[in-house]
């Protein structure tokens, strides 16, 4: 190396020895050719960068809502201002050879702090003018704030005109103490109007703020109203889970997506939707990790994918199918591979005899064969299915089924130990029988049938087959000798489910969705059932999505990989997993002071009290297979649902058409049951479901508090119909009515569908969105920097804390702190105005409960039909009475009530004592001296609330992890409480959360297993300790027999395309070109730039995006209507009006455009053409669908649990016209 | 031989998921003030893509950097200093505010102050520096996942170099992002260009700042660096830049940005250079040996002459430890796997990048073979959806050998850890197939995917 310039120079040696002389001008180091300055020491010119580094704390906090990441962050405090965030970066290890959870966050977190002091924030409680002026007139003149309230709102006029300023500004400033005075005085006249169950709280997603969901749930557990439940109504609930797995929905952590060898991301776009988590899929690659994408568009997760399949959206089910017949067809039937065959004996209901039933000159699927059906008269058999072993050819009756579940003859025998029987997978080889079978595969997804044959046996003088047998059926994979039509290869296209049959549906080429499913399968004999599915809105959103999960999930248990670190389905949509379950629930709904609460599916209550179910043209004809019994036959979905509520499968709030308390009054005046009172005011029609008259002012929702939540500007499916139906102010609905043909039969009908249902809507928030700028009185919340709370998610095993990194400025309060002014309030109107109350509750057959045994082989009897008796438990809900003391609802709310102990905390069929833990949380949150509840655990600031929700649960309590497990074991029989022993003395306290994230302790309360450090995944437990899924045959179901799942054609999976919504509502078909513009499929993807409706307002995400509300369009879409980049555009159908910028690109198919959610009205959205209002929400062209087989309960695996089941808010079938609009936009 | 010590990046763009998260960390940390409203030191781009500001990689229009003289000489390409100073006065050569973006908010507090009215409130944009109502036009990053493409693309400066061929696999959509930085060259062209002296190179650790004292504002700098990454604030009136977090660096914590990065992708360390030789190296003629010319500046840190030599140039101990496990050099001169944005700017950069590597196989499946199979994965490389030739204009002057080199190792390690993941003997043939040993390719897997904290930094 030479140690001076050997080559080159700069510019001319003239030109250089000229600007050579300035060096001496210049402080510093000059190199020797006059390139560069070098500079040591002096650097006070640099002080302003160090200045604006510095700064005086750094506090650890989260984002608390709607968003899974949970990820932890460092909030910088400088002058006692918040200035900026980042991740911390101390998450526990992961282990030395894999890579770690630091750092977790996203832009959209990172942006946070810019809320704080935005000018968006709500600084002060405010309240709707005109109703502000008509309570204060009113109170004067009344002298009462409960008189006051009921004075408006039973004066049409003045409620008319309060409720139709709604959203038209307006709002003015009121100080705390009346606004929450205002509130309480609601609270107390809609109680003692109409009653509790009138009243209705939304908040979703308690992990990610445990405290602040459970202060507001907790106060309508206490004054007995329910709570609405979320996962569902956001369609992110998985029907397919508790239908095939008996469970909600249990995932891996994103740390064991390295375990993986083969990951498909199926409709998850994973670096939008999981950006903390997407390095993991990035990392495994280079561990050899193959990555497949299936997304419509060249979606952001396609850029890291080794194949990408673009099938049509909605089609998913189809390509999934096709695969599942290349699975069977070339690793169980062409060769067997024995993992996979002991893997499906062991864990699945394949082996399981199903009975056929004679129709026409074939036979169709019928029930699981039962012990019952055998002769067995003793306890649970009707619940007890059986199987052949291989060994004896004779009938066995495994342990395990449900029918081992409850009752002392199956103590100690509800595992899956099959002990030296080997269960006989298919009758091959004897008998066969042809078999009919329901398809969808048809124009427009209309019932049809296909016949195929199973081999079949006698047993107990039943014909029966295996679920294996007719799955091969299903799927189109034939063996020698059975009758019907099956496809001659993968290549018949004739035939459902090949290869080349979905290719008509997807436009995936059948080589590329056979060669993924082999690898699939491949990749799974390889690894040991490392092949996982990562799985999300994009296949879940639809209407049909349980049957397109059930197919996927037929691919990852097929292949032995549930239960098996870096294997089976791993669904990110809205999933949360408040790891500390136990403690936040007993919290929530108050289940320390009385029990049970209310709680609410809310897609059917928006449904009828939006009045969707007034516009919904059609029966559910359309739906049934043509193999049914026609029980849907002129049904509408409203009927329906007026029978699911009936005969108690689902919960129905408001219950009945009078007020609960007086209900329960009544009858005590008249010396009767309550439950026999109200069977005697249904019989003589004195009482009836409010679910059957929706439009009866006595029916309405009278107030809905909404906190952590954002309704109206996010997740309302048909948002014009809220604005129209439930709040009386202005909307941009164009549907029509049903026409008498079509109407609901078991509902009322009122010609005057009725306006302004709701007569107080409360917002709690700390930023203006559509439901603050729409609700009667808002509240200004403290933000996630400003409070204690705790926070956990299922995509890591770590617990953390909220902290204050400066106390609520102006006049916000946490959460916490505004529902405890509440509480006070209404307690001190309530002393007068309502007292002690009995209140008549009615509560529907619950999930892991012996109440799913209420309705044996899912045969459905309607006793308002006459078809059985009505029994109160079995055939209807459950009524009973609880006492509430309305005056101490304040006091209650504000410690921990005394059924912990006495009554014990049941989670999942297991329950644990914290009998210590209480005595423990007297001392360290100290002892109420007074009130109602003297001597009880204080609950009176939110750490308390912390530390409770921390020593109640198991898997951060590990006396009552290793007690659940050893109760667990009681009736297991098979070891468990090992998983949790080594950490039995350890307690988890809410100052460990604020030093670091801690790990979570392996608990009953899930299905997977953390013990000695491993990653998270589902139904380990299950697998590995022998121990049932919560299921019909404790094992994971393909076949469901029940009635109606019968009845759609759906007992098996199956494949069914998006709703035609020209044959359904008259829209244009797709591809229309019409005067008003071109009809296209309307999607609602997740958003890069928000959160759900957060941030998409927030000024930074806004700055790196486009900074406004946007439609994404193919280039040959925009083509067709003349729109270029950037141009204004408005799409329009039935159920309103959108404007937007278009984005133009060709990584968006033709034929579908994207806007993704949730862009709400208030950022840069101007009056629409269409209808000269201002231009709506994404979900202003969507509406609610329901589909009846979410609506089941009562019977194994399909009864309900809130949030576990009930029907799903799906939106993603929609269309839309859409054209170019006038580039000249008005505000 | 004069040892001097560098701050340098590594960014693996085969992780980048595109979040943003780094600029906006940044943002919130430096440049969240009036003045520099429209200033992303960090940003993030999508490519195919105009880039931030628009363009700016079209240096037939921009000016940046350096170019070699008919004399053999290295100059700056806005012309030779003395006509620069002779010029001083007129009008550089730089981007307008609608090149990067007219800044906005909007009108927040309507949404809560509004009186009752006939429709909605609602939030009009307005500009922030005329404070009047606007249409948005261009953001920070307006072309995001390809946004407004095909059409906004036609415009991107790398892809019009290319040919029509590799312009048709374009039509079959790809992209990739580009995270970018300050680039704190060896050779910075911005110091050169500043008339006032005002832009100096940290000796200790070449960390490229503006004094905010002695700047006067003729923002030559903003025309000479190629990268624009030296902007004007507005309010100030003095030119300003990323950093490199030095508050941070130099009390041990990496720069926002990497700490940031959820993808996990930057690696921050140090690496020794020869000063002496650098303008040899800058001079280099052909463009496309630039690559290994700046390789050939980075002294080994462990060659005992080298230590040797920094200890008598005041290097303290620690920092030669530091350049001995540095990851940044163990990524350029060990694995050679990354390489440097734009050298033929000839500013000898130092925010290097590892091509990303997608997909890979299903151009090749297309034809009926596996594309996992080892035996076709170097097929594969050469059908990428991203061009190669892409990818080399950006990082190797167009020489998209060095390009497919690198792609294929980080190829070669995803198989043969394939067969360590199944629990089967790992071929160590495939490892020599990319000239390394199975060792090396385990080391690979543990900087690249592993990835450990206190590795990456």
């Amino acid at each position: 190396m030479s140690s001076t310039q050997s080559r080159g120079g700069l510019d001319s040696p003239l030109e250089e020895s000229l600007v050579r002389t300035s060096r001496f001008f210049r402080r510093g180091e000059v190199s020797a050719d006059l390139r560069s300055l070098h500079q040591i020491g002096g650097r006070d010119a640099d002080s302003f960068y160090r200045d604006r580094w510095a700064h005086d704390k750094v506090v650890r906090s989260t984002h608390g809502v709607n968003c899974t990441g949970s990820c932890s962050w460092k909030v910088f405090v400088k002058d006692g201002i918040i200035t900026w965030e980042a991740q911390q970066t101390d998450y526990p290890s992961t282990g030395p050879d894999r890579p770690e959870y630091e750092p977790r966050g996203c832009p959209r977190g990172a942006a946070f702090s810019w809320y704080t002091y935005s000018p968006t924030r709500v600084r002060y409680p405010y309240v709707r003018g005109s109703l502000l002026q008509m309570y204060r007139e009113a109170k004067q003149r009344l002298g009462d704030p409960v008189l006051a309230w009921a004075d408006i709102v039973t004066d049409p006029e003045r409620s008319r005109l309060y409720k139709s300023h709604r959203g038209k500004g307006g709002l003015v400033r009121a100080t705390w103490d009346e606004a929450a005075e205002m509130v309480a005085a609601a609270h107390v006249y809609t109680i003692k109007t109409f009653g509790p169950d009138r009243i209705a709280g939304f908040s979703p997603i308690p992990a990610m703020s445990m405290v602040s969901h459970a202060a507001g749930a907790r106060f309508m557990a206490l004054i007995g109203a329910p709570m609405l439940s979320f996962y569902d109504w956001y369609a992110d609930l998985p029907v397919a889970s508790p239908q095939m797995f008996g469970d909600q929905t249990d995932v891996p952590e994103s740390g064991d997506w390295w375990d993986a060898s083969y990951l498909m991301l199926w409709g998850s776009n994973v670096p939008v939707t999981r950006t903390p988590d997407a390095h993991w899929m990035t990392e495994a690659r280079y561990r050899g990790q193959k990555v497949v994408v299936m997304s419509p568009d060249y979606s952001d997760a396609t850029k890291f994918a080794d194949e990408w399949l673009a099938p049509h959206p909605g089609t998913d089910g189809a390509l999934a199918m096709a695969m599942g017949h290349v699975v069977l067809k070339e690793f169980f039937v062409d060769r067997q591979v024995p993992r996979f065959t002991d893997y499906v004996k062991r864990f699945t209901d394949l082996p399981f005899l199903l009975t056929l039933e004679q129709r026409g000159d074939a036979y169709v699927p019928g029930k699981f064969l039962t012990a019952a059906d055998l002769g067995d008269t003793t306890e649970g058999a009707d619940f007890k299915t059986v199987l052949i072993d291989a060994a004896t050819g004779d009938p066995h009756v495994p342990n395990g089924s449900l029918g081992f579940r409850f009752g002392e003859s199956g103590k100690g025998r509800w595992n899956l130990d099959l002990g030296e029987v080997d269960p006989l997978l298919t009758l091959d080889g004897g008998d066969a029988a042809p078999v009919d079978l329901a398809r969808f595969d048809t124009p427009r997804g209309e019932g049809a049938t296909l016949r195929r044959g199973v081999p079949v046996r006698r047993v107990g003088g039943h014909l029966v087959t295996t679920v294996f047998d007719l799955l091969l059926a299903q799927f189109g994979v034939g063996r020698p000798g059975l009758p019907g039509e099956w496809p001659s290869g993968l290549d018949d296209a004739s035939q459902p489910y090949t290869p080349a049959w979905q290719e008509q549906f997807t436009g995936v080429p059948a080589a590329a969705a056979a060669r993924i499913g082999r690898e699939f399968a491949q990749n799974a004999e390889d690894s040991g059932g490392r092949s996982m599915i990562i799985m999300g809105a994009g296949t879940n959103h639809w209407f049909h999505s349980d049957t397109i999960y059930r197919a996927f999930l037929t691919l990852t248990t097929l292949t032995g990989c549930q239960g098996v670190n870096g294997g089976g389905w791993a669904h990110y949509v809205g999933q949360e997993k408040c790891r500390p379950v136990t403690g936040w629930t007993t919290l929530a709904f108050a289940l320390d002071w009385a029990r049970p609460p209310r709680q609410m599916i809310q897609t059917a209550y928006w449904y009828l009290h939006t009045d969707q179910w007034r516009y919904d043209q059609t029966t559910l004809d359309g739906l049934a297979s043509p193999l049914g019994t026609g029980r849907f036959a002129g049904k509408a979905p409203a009927d329906v649902l007026a029978i699911s509520a009936r005969m108690g499968w689902m919960p129905s709030h408001p219950t009945f058409n009078r007020n609960p308390l007086d209900l329960a009054d009544e009858a005590a005046a008249a010396g009767k049951e309550p439950a026999q009172h109200v069977l005697d005011g249904l019989d003589d029609g004195s009482l009836r479901f409010a679910g059957e008259d929706p439009d009866a002012p006595e029916n309405f929702p009278r107030i809905l508090t909404v906190w952590r939540a954002n309704l109206l500007g996010s997740s309302a499916k048909g948002n014009e119909y809220f604005l129209r139906h439930l709040l009386g102010t202005d909307s941009s609905l164009r549907a029509t009515e049903t026409p008498p043909e079509a109407r609901p039969r078991e509902l009322v009908w009122r010609d005057q569908a009725p306006t302004g249902k709701l007569d107080l809507l409360l917002a709690l928030d700390f930023r203006m969105t559509s439901t603050t700028v729409f609700a009667d009185v808002v509240l200004p919340a403290a933000t996630w920097y400003e409070k204690h709370d705790l926070n956990t998610t299922d995509m890591h095993p770590y617990v953390h804390s909220f902290n204050p990194a400066i106390a609520p400025p102006w006049e916000t309060r946490t959460d916490f702190d505004s529902f405890g002014t509440i509480a006070a309030a209404f307690s001190r109107l309530a002393a007068t105005h309502l007292g002690v109350r009995r209140d008549l509750v009615a509560v529907p057959l619950l999930h892991d409960t012996p109440d799913e045994l209420a309705n044996p082989r899912g045969v459905v009897r309607d006793w308002k039909a006459g078809e059985c008796e009505p029994i109160p438990g079995k055939t209807m809900p459950k009524f009973v009475v609880v006492e509430r003391d309305y005056a101490a609802v304040a006091d209650k709310w504000a410690a921990l009530g005394p059924l912990v102990e006495q009554a014990g905390l049941q989670i999942k069929g297991v329950t644990t004592t914290p009998d210590k833990e209480v005595e423990y949380l007297r001392g360290k949150n100290g002892p109420v001296r007074s009130g109602a509840a003297a001597g009880r655990p204080s609950l009176s600031r939110d750490v308390h609330w912390c530390e409770t929700i921390l020593a109640l649960s198991g898997t951060t309590n590990g006396r009552l992890a290793t007690q659940g497990f050893r109760f667990a074991e009681e009736r297991t029989g098979t070891r468990m409480a090992d998983l949790a022993a080594e950490h039995e003395g350890k307690l988890v306290t809410f100052a460990d959360t604020q030093s670091r994230p801690t790990p979570v302790i392996t608990s009953p309360e899930w299905s997977g297993s953390e013990h000695g450090g491993r990653r998270y995944s589902p139904f380990t437990v299950n697998v590995e300790r022998l121990k049932p899924w919560h299921t019909l045959t404790g094992r994971m179901h393909f076949f469901l027999d029940h009635d109606w799942m019968t009845e759609v054609g759906e007992n098996l999976p199956v494949f069914r395309p998006p709703l035609d919504m020209h044959a359904l509502y008259g829209e244009p078909q797709l591809g229309n070109r019409g005067e008003l513009g071109l009809t296209v499929r309307y999607l609602t993807p997740h958003n890069k730039w928000s959160i759900h409706s957060e941030y998409q307002d927030n000024l930074f995400m806004l700055s790196l995006s486009r900074g406004g509300p946007l439609i994404w369009m193919s280039t040959q879409d925009a083509a067709t209507i003349g729109v270029r980049d950037n141009d204004w555009i408005e799409a329009v159908n039935r159920n309103g009006v959108v404007v937007a910028r278009a984005i133009v690109s060709q990584r968006m198919p033709a034929g579908t455009v994207y806007m993704h959610h949730a862009q709400d009205r208030l950022i840069d959205v101007p009056r629409a053409e269409t209808s000269g209002k201002r231009g709506g929400i994404h979900n202003s062209l969507t509406r609610l669908f329901l589909k009846p087989t979410h609506l089941i309960g009562g019977y194994a695996q399909l009864s309900f649990a809130f949030n576990y089941l009930g029907p799903t808010g799906n939106q993603r079938d929609e269309v839309t016209v859409i054209r170019r609009r006038s580039q000249e936009v008005q505000y | 031989m004069r040892v001097m010590a560098q701050m340098g990046m590594v960014m693996n763009l085969d992780k980048c998921i595109g979040c943003h998260t780094c600029s906006v960390t940044c943002k919130q940390a430096w440049t969240n003030r009036s003045g520099v409203e429209y200033v992303w030191f960090n940003n993030v781009e999508t490519r195919p893509g105009q880039g931030y500001p628009r363009t700016y990689e079209d240096q037939d229009k921009w000016k940046g950097g350096w170019e070699i003289g008919r004399n053999g000489r290295l100059r700056l390409r806005t012309g030779s200093r003395l006509k620069r100073l002779l010029t001083i006065f007129s009008n550089p050569v730089q981007p307008s505010i609608n090149d990067y973006y007219e800044p906005w908010t909007y009108d927040y507090d309507t949404l809560l102050d509004a009186p009752l009215q006939e429709h909605t409130p609602v939030a009009q944009p307005r500009s922030l520096l005329t404070d009047q109502p606007m249409k948005i036009e261009w953001s920070a990053n307006w072309d995001d996942n390809l946004g407004g493409a095909p059409e906004l693309t036609q415009d991107d400066p790398v892809l019009r170099r290319l040919s029509d061929e590799v312009k048709k696999q374009f039509e079959q959509t790809s992209m990739f992002y580009l995270p970018r930085i300050c680039e704190h060259c060896i050779n910075p062209s911005c110091a050169a260009s500043c008339p006032s002296g005002a832009i100096y190179k940290r000796a200790e650790d070449g960390i490229v700042l503006v004094d905010q004292d002695r700047c006067r504002g003729w923002r030559a700098c903003v025309t000479g660096c190629p990268y624009k990454k030296v902007y004007f604030n507005h309010r100030t009136g003095k030119a300003e830049k990323c950093t490199f977090c030095f508050p941070r660096v130099e009390v041990g914590i990496p720069t926002v940005c990497s700490e940031t990065c959820v993808g996990r992708l930057r690696y921050i360390g140090i690496v020794l250079y020869d000063a002496d030789r650098v303008l040899e190296a800058a001079s280099t003629p052909d463009p496309k040996d630039l690559y290994e010319a700046q390789r050939s500046l980075l002294l080994d840190p462990h060659d005992p002459r080298v230590v040797d030599a920094a200890a008598k140039a005041g290097i303290p101990r620690d920092w030669i430890d530091a350049a001995q496990r540095s990851p940044i050099y163990a990524l350029i001169n060990g694995y050679e796997v990354a390489l440097p944005l734009h050298p033929e700017y000839r500013t000898m950069p130092m925010v290097w990048y590892i091509p990303p590597l997608s997909p890979v196989v299903d151009a090749l499946t297309q034809t009926g073979h596996d594309g996992e199979n080892a035996g076709n994965l170097f097929g594969a490389i050469e059908a990428l959806r991203i061009p190669v030739e892409y990818l080399a204009e950006l990082f190797t002057a167009g020489d998209a050998d060095r390009v497919t080199g690198v792609l294929r190792k980080l190829g070669a390690m995803r198989s043969y850890m394939r067969d360590l993941n199944l629990g089967r003997p790992p071929q160590e043939s495939i490892a020599a197939a990319v000239g390394m040993t199975g060792d090396q390719v385990r080391d690979m897997h543990r900087l690249l995917a592993v990835a450990k904290y206190d590795e990456r930094y």
